[in-house]
């Protein structure tokens, strides 16, 4: 029998910078005022990883699911022959309707760009995969592609959105895929980056998203381990190096698959504490501890701000003692949540209301019509 | 017949410190000191004591010093003084050698090659005496999905959860059954389990009726091969019910308690007649299959009607993950592991000494092997068996352990020195005795109190420690092993552990 190999696993552990704006009417916006919202916050970064996740990009394949591909290689030559391996293992499982290399200016400062593709796809599912809900073929596609695939990496999957990302600035990756001149969204998160490592991988960079939820985060999980092994259980495999990956993941989880709403999903990411849950009434004590006990190994433990993108709303949430605060914004109908409040007043100096949320207290901000 | 063997200790009296006030002769059950009158001074036989500190420790003058005998064979790494020995006593006795207490052999304690993490910059460490710091744990099954219904923006839980035990601290006391150890010593801990919000297990003892309905809610009462003292009230009065299978100090092997301690208390908790010997089979008759265990996991949710866990508590042995698993799918809401240290009243030393795992690889692949199966939230485990500190708790619950059984440390902690005699019933201490002279010895209010400082103490440590690593919550280091790291580990340990290497 082989030994079973050690969990070995690479935790990257950095600090950053989130910026997350949403027009609550769905009237879309280029990413220029993201991109200069961001940038102000250059030294929460340290150019090792910058990106956004836009909604509502891609009205005319909105029935599609758009996968962005990161194809990694030394030479353009793997990077083809690692693009050329996915798209027969694509062409098995979707209908392709559109692809084509995501546009980018030529010249760049960055490092090593990889290869980016993007595919608007249809689910072709076969034999027992029928059965599946679309969702979950895409999911198992994700995983299965992550997992096992060499040097081929879907780091976007969702309908109607699209995550970009790189190693670099986030101002540099926004100018890199021409974010403020090609794209309109109704809302957008970014992010910049700051590891303690030295490694720098494009996938590694944020936003992290399956199907249509993407997660920025600032912060370090301590309880990665517990997180991780719980979300493999049910089929998540951890492969991009970095905590926050489990946050996506148990998003898609909690939200997706179990239908729990997202008030209840922030308690379980970030629980009250017992002594808070021993003095509430009989029903919320009961409701709060079963929580804590079927889901305690998805708290997520240690420093964080994240913000959730999911299509028609954004989710602003904090480890439940606040050791990485997050603002949040609003005038008019534009709504922003962000590292710093600078930021937020750089690109809307006039603001209705500015506050800090709780520890452990999401704020959630929806469309006011999901026809977008 | 001669006896070839020197004395394992040497007793030294300062004589002139020495007071001749014979409490040395009164505290000595194995008759080691006696007074001579004729000159008015008190005579040891090293060949009588057993190293248990009990005269040297309330010696009112300190002029008792017992020490190991320096009496020597010719050293030999092969021969050493105790293989050499126990052939003289078997050829002496033609007996089974027994013994009490956990495995002393020299085997790699992996707690002591395992560090723990902390935080530094990145992740700021939280001091527990400012935060919040969470050890509450739920031990039973837990579902994989829960049902919410949302009524007027109410949310409402629709699945019903089987039960669980919580306990404050991860640190439950383990099976030691009235009848191995005196009354007092189990109304101590007892007590203690009741003040500390925890758990004490009855072992396969029985539960006294007139402790039932004051402690019978910290109670996990066992079912072992004996079945003694089990009747519906036993099982009901309980928090949980636990079937023992297997013990860690002597897998596959069944108990004997001697008709001397079948006291009248003693015969009256386990339904038998005085002074007949106890014996629990090795197996249990009814359990030859993991079906028939299925069926008695079972029969006591019926008799319980579905408001206790069951636990199942095993030793650790070589495929005893598969087993767990399979014990898992036959209802078990709680596994409880028993490793290679772990302790006992009375055993075949050859057994003890032999025959299992070390707890900490028993964890870490039981833990592994429920969650590749995906059936990890479907049961909690309970490690037993060599857990001596806070440290070894707390290394315990990142290897994948809900919570842990102390026995051993329970007992230091109400005097024991693990002199390994319990099987004699001449416990000094009064722990592990049926002898009302001994046994009175133990003050319940001293022992208890002492128990409940030992994991008030603990937990303190534990939370500094958590707070370190900068996790405030124990849920967040269950089988969290990025926050181990191994030292001087081969590397097949460090598979088995699933852990990295110190600077890896």
């Amino acid at each position: 029998m082989p030994r079973n190999r050690r969990e070995l696993y690479n935790k990257e552990i950095c600090a950053c910078s989130i910026f997350g704006a949403m027009n609550k009417d769905g009237e879309r916006f280029n990413a220029a005022g993201v991109m200069k919202a961001i940038a102000n916050m250059h030294v929460r970064g340290n150019g090792l990883g910058g990106g956004f996740a836009a909604y509502g990009i891609y009205p005319q394949y909105r029935d599609y699911y758009a996968f962005h591909l990161m194809f990694n290689g030394k030479t353009l030559q793997s990077q083809i022959s690692a693009k050329a391996e996915f798209e027969q293992y694509l062409n098995q499982r979707f209908d392709v309707v559109h692809d084509e290399e995501i546009p980018h200016r030529p010249q760049t400062q960055l490092r090593d760009p990889p290869l980016i593709w993007r595919y608007f796809v249809s689910p072709k599912k076969m034999g027992e995969d029928a059965s599946l809900s679309d969702d979950e073929y895409v999911v198992r596609t994700v995983m299965q592609t992550n997992s096992r695939a060499e040097d081929a990496y879907i780091f976007s999957s969702g309908m109607n959105m699209g995550c970009f990302k790189g190693v670099g600035y986030p101002e540099e990756i926004g100018e890199y895929f021409m974010l403020d001149q090609l794209y309109s969204a109704y809302a957008w998160t970014a992010h910049g980056r700051f590891p303690t490592n030295t490694q720098a991988w494009w996938g590694g960079a944020h936003p992290f998203s399956l199907l249509d939820t993407s997660v920025v985060h600032n912060g370090e999980i301590s309880s990665y381990g517990t997180n991780r092994w719980y979300l493999e259980m049910y089929g998540y495999a951890c492969t991009l190096q970095t905590d926050t990956e489990v946050i996506a993941y148990a998003a898609d989880l909690l939200l997706r698959r179990q239908r729990i709403p997202m008030e209840i999903v922030a308690k379980i990411l970030a629980p009250p504490i017992w002594n808070a849950i021993d003095t509430m009434n009989e029903k919320e004590k009961k409701l709060f501890t079963t929580l804590r006990m079927v889901y305690g190994p998805l708290l997520m433990n240690g420093p964080f701000a994240i913000i959730i993108g999911q299509t028609g709303r954004l989710i602003g949430l904090t480890d439940r003692i606040r050791l990485r605060p997050i603002t949040a914004a609003t005038r008019g109908e534009m709504f922003y949540l962000s590292s710093e409040e600078a930021s937020i007043r750089l690109i809307s100096p006039e603001l209705d209301s500015v506050w800090t949320p709780s520890g452990g207290e999401p704020v959630i901000c929806e469309l006011n019509s999901r026809r977008v | 017949m001669k006896s070839f063997v020197f004395p394992q200790f040497q007793i030294i009296r300062d004589e002139a410190k020495c007071g001749q006030c014979r409490g040395c002769e009164r505290q000595c059950a194995f008759g080691t000191h006696t007074y001579d009158p004729v000159s008015d001074r008190l005579i040891s036989d090293d060949n009588k004591c057993v190293g248990c500190q009990r005269c040297a420790i309330f010696c009112p003058r300190d002029a008792i010093v017992v020490r190991p005998n320096p009496s020597f064979y010719r050293p030999n790494a092969s021969w050493s003084r105790e293989k050499l020995e126990d052939v003289k006593k078997q050829a002496e006795t033609g007996g089974v050698i027994l013994t009490g207490c956990g495995n002393d052999k020299p085997f790699r304690i992996y707690w002591d090659h395992m560090v723990l993490n902390a935080s530094q910059v990145t992740n700021p460490s939280i001091d527990p005496l400012r935060e919040p710091m969470e050890l509450r744990t739920f031990l039973g099954a837990k579902p994989d999905l829960m049902d919410f219904k949302v009524k007027n923006e109410e949310v409402e839980i629709a699945t019903q959860l089987s039960p669980n035990l919580m306990v404050e601290m991860p640190i439950v006391f383990s099976a030691m059954s009235f009848g191995a150890i005196s009354y007092n010593a189990f109304l101590s801990l007892a007590t203690a389990a009741s003040k500390l919000g925890t758990y004490f297990n009855t072992g396969e003892g029985g539960l006294p009726r007139e402790m039932r309905e004051k402690f019978g809610k910290h109670a996990i009462v066992q079912v072992a091969s004996g079945r003694f003292g089990i009747d519906a009230e036993y099982l009901n009065c309980a928090a949980a019910v636990e079937i023992k299978v297997g013990q860690g100090a002597k897998p596959g092997i069944g108990g004997h308690l001697p008709g001397e301690k079948v006291s009248v208390s003693v015969s009256a908790t386990r339904m038998i007649p005085v002074g007949t010997d106890a014996i629990s089979p090795a197996p249990h008759h009814d359990i030859y299959s993991i079906e028939d265990l299925s069926m008695l996991i079972h029969a006591i949710k019926e008799a319980t009607n579905y408001e206790k866990p069951v636990s199942v508590k095993i030793a650790a042995v070589h495929n005893f993950a598969a087993i767990a698993a399979g014990i898992v799918h036959a209802g078990a809401d709680i596994i409880a592991i028993d490793g290679l240290r772990g302790g006992t009243g009375a055993a075949p030393k050859v057994i003890r000494d032999n025959v299992g795992i070390p707890i900490e690889l028993a964890i870490s692949s039981l833990d592994r092997r429920l969650r590749q199966d995906g059936i990890r939230n479907r049961c909690s485990i309970i490690a037993a068996g060599g857990i001596r500190c806070s440290a070894d708790v707390i290394k315990a619950i990142a290897l994948g352990a809900d919570a842990t059984y102390i026995g051993s440390a329970a007992l230091i902690a109400m005097g024991c020195n693990l002199c390994q005699k319990c099987y004699t019933g001449k416990c000094n201490w009064g722990i592990c005795t049926q002898d009302p002279r001994l046994a009175g010895r133990l003050n319940v209010d001293i022992a208890s109190q002492r128990l409940v400082n030992l994991i008030s103490a603990w937990s303190h440590e534990i939370q500094e420690m958590l707070g370190g690593m900068g996790i405030n919550a124990l849920e967040s280091l269950r089988g969290n092993r990025d926050h181990l790291r191994g030292v001087g580990l081969y590397e097949w340990e460090l598979d088995v552990l699933g852990i990295k290497g110190a600077g890896e």
